[in-house]
């Protein structure tokens, strides 16, 4: 499971509809098994079905995240008018295993967010509670 | 030697190495799909083979990230 706090899951709402139709994406930056600060990325494809991140802005996020004493627990993207399931392509470029993907769908009027794990190359749900911010 | 591997100090049980000799020691998946900062410099994949990692480095890497919904 990963806890969100309600403003992170707020915001990486709000940037998948200003980027829209491209997909937004970023890094979740938390402790303890609980997401405390969303790191928007650059999508480099500037694609309304493709993202990746520069390298070089990686390194700057992982930075931001250990100065603030937290680490890189999940990488998000928006589907803008897919589901919120990973897709092949996902699936295919997916190589961190110690990553949660979520993906944050606006195919429905109501935005729709999912966790994933990648085990053994097959991508399986992890369960996103969302909290208050503390 | 010692290094600084994603922030965290270790001891490798390496006398020496280039940076993906190291990768494979860290047991890293897909390498081919890993950036690496070496002492704040980012490397070309290429430069994995050939820079060498010498004790007191920091040495950064993070899997490529991308995707997207077709498929």
């Amino acid at each position: 499971m990963l806890k969100i706090r309600q403003s992170i899951r707020d915001a990486m709402i709000r940037l998948a509809i200003a980027e829209s139709p491209m997909e937004a994406c970023g890094y979740l930056a938390g402790i303890d098994g609980e997401a405390r600060l969303l790191i928007p990325m650059t999508n480099v494809d500037q694609s309304p079905e493709h993202f990746s991140f520069a390298p070089e802005e990686q390194f700057n996020a992982l930075k931001q995240a250990r100065n603030a004493g937290l680490r890189l627990i999940a990488v998000f993207h928006s589907h803008p008018s897919t589901p919120a399931r990973m897709s092949a392509e996902d699936i295919r470029l997916a190589h961190d295993p110690d990553m949660i993907y979520i993906i944050v769908s606006l195919m429905d009027a109501e935005p729709v967010i999912r966790g994933f794990r990648m085990e053994q190359k097959q991508p399986v749900e992890v369960m996103l509670e969302i909290t208050e911010d503390g | 030697m010692k290094l600084v591997i994603n922030g965290q100090e270790e001891t490798v049980e390496l006398q020496e190495a280039t940076v993906a000799e190291l990768l494979r020691y860290k047991k890293v998946e897909m390498p081919e799909m890993v950036s690496v900062e070496y002492n704040g410099r980012f490397l070309r994949q290429a430069e994995h083979e050939t820079v060498r990692v010498k004790d007191g480095d920091r040495i950064e890497f993070l899997y490529f990230m991308g995707g997207g919904m077709a498929g």
